[in-house]
């Protein structure tokens, strides 16, 4: 009976396994835009990366979007996780960001009816996006709310940021426009080749070679410094 | 029959879920390191996705008529518990294959190929026939590109590269260059 009893309060631990290390709230935000930036450093969520980003507006609408469900799941996974039980907790996490999903797919169709068409189907598949069930499980249920919440701003603006990058490349070569706005000229024969799937993945692709470019110099300059 | 027939040539090849609409890009990128564990990974999904199709019509036609904004919500529960069904078959049935998927199993509930089946056939009003041909199109589509990269990225492994891209950058160049080819399909048409 004792042991039963013992079971129940361990269900709540002061110290949750496999926490993230204690970390203040400005470096929460700035992780996710620099080291752990979801799309150019850990690959997550890139379904829409690709799909919406031949255009700028829709790029920042995407971003925008996620980071809303980011912070509103974040939120209150961290506030409900320790009376979710171990085994249904992936399926919760996943209704609560659905539940997000839906309330961004209804904002954005009742303000922006273009971009909300323009997006489709992968406005609901949100809740598909990896980062969010990867943020909610590894990082938003094992702190505070307070935590939480700086996180999912910053993978948000890390998130908003990058695709913000790769739309504006694509949607300038590939229409040679910015938000709509015609900037390099008649005489610009746009490449249409960016605008379609395979300009997302090259523009990608080499975007993460340019960076491992980078850290690759840095890292040869470090060695030949010492 | 001839309707079927396009549908199923078209979500294969021509608007093949993977390369060209950027359905399940983290299986793509996160599986297909080993030719043998990425097939078989198409083939999980394929059978997810008929029993997703099944269960999104099914829900849509008898249930969510009058309540379209709970359709994002129910349909990701009919994938995750068509999730659990075969994670539970593949334990049973075929414990081998169920330690080689490991963690990407589970997985197949956040891919969005899965969700985004139910939502296409869902926004092209497709009856349950045209949902199921939709769907085996859509799993030997995915089984077909997992296939092909993996082939690939096995080449790449043992090539010369330089260090730079030894990681995700050339890979999804390699993307790029397969996803043309299947632009080539374009010609065909598109989608009724």
């Amino acid at each position: 009976m004792t042991a039963v009893v013992s079971d129940q309060s361990a269900g709540q631990p002061a110290f949750v396994p496999g926490a993230p290390p204690p970390a203040s709230l400005g470096a929460d935000i700035w992780r996710g835009i620099s080291r752990e930036n979801p799309v150019l450093v850990q690959f997550l969520g890139m379904c829409p990366t690709m799909a919406v980003t031949n255009t700028l507006a829709n790029g920042i609408a995407m971003g925008v979007a996620t980071m809303f469900v980011l912070v509103g799941s974040g939120l209150l996974v961290s506030l409900f996780a320790k009376y979710i039980a171990h085994e249904v907790r992936i399926t919760s996490y996943i209704l609560i960001i659905a539940t997000f999903v839906t309330l961004a797919d209804l904002i954005l169709a009742a303000t922006f009816p273009d971009i909300s068409k323009a997006l489709g189907p992968f406005m609901p598949l949100i809740v598909a996006n990896c980062l969010l069930l990867g943020r909610a499980e590894a990082f938003a249920a094992k702190v505070g709310p307070a935590r939480a919440v700086a996180d999912g701003v910053g993978m948000g603006l890390g998130f908003t940021l990058s695709l913000s990058l790769l739309s504006a490349i694509r949607e300038l070569l590939g229409r040679g426009s910015l938000l709509g706005h015609d900037l390099l000229g008649p005489r610009f024969e746009p490449w249409v080749f960016m605008v379609m799937p395979p300009g997302g993945f090259l523009t990608l692709g080499i975007a993460l070679l340019g960076l491992a470019g980078i850290i690759e110099l840095r890292r040869r300059r470090a060695e030949g410094a010492s | 029959m001839s309707n079927l027939a396009w549908i199923f040539v078209s979500t294969l090849l021509v608007n093949n879920f993977t390369l060209v609409m950027f359905l399940g890009l983290c299986s793509f990128f996160g599986v297909t390191a080993k030719i043998e564990t990425a097939w078989r990974l198409g083939l999980a999904n394929t059978f997810v996705l008929l029993l997703t199709a099944v269960g999104a019509w099914t829900l849509n036609t008898y249930v969510l008529q009058r309540t379209p904004f709970l359709r994002t919500i129910a349909f990701i529960v009919v994938v995750a518990s068509g999730v659990q069904i075969v994670e539970m078959a593949v334990k049973k049935h075929f414990p081998v294959l169920f330690r080689q998927l490991g963690i990407y199993l589970p997985l197949i509930t956040t891919n969005c190929a899965i969700l985004g089946l139910a939502l296409f056939q869902t926004a092209r009003h497709y009856t349950l026939v045209e949902s199921l041909v939709f769907a085996i199109g859509a799993g030997l589509g995915l089984t077909l590109a997992l296939s092909l990269m993996a082939s690939i990225r096995e080449r790449i492994e043992v090539a010369d590269v330089p260090v730079v891209a030894r990681r995700m950058g050339l890979v999804l160049v390699v993307a790029s260059c397969l996803s043309m080819a299947f632009m080539g399909f374009a010609g065909m048409g598109s989608a009724p």
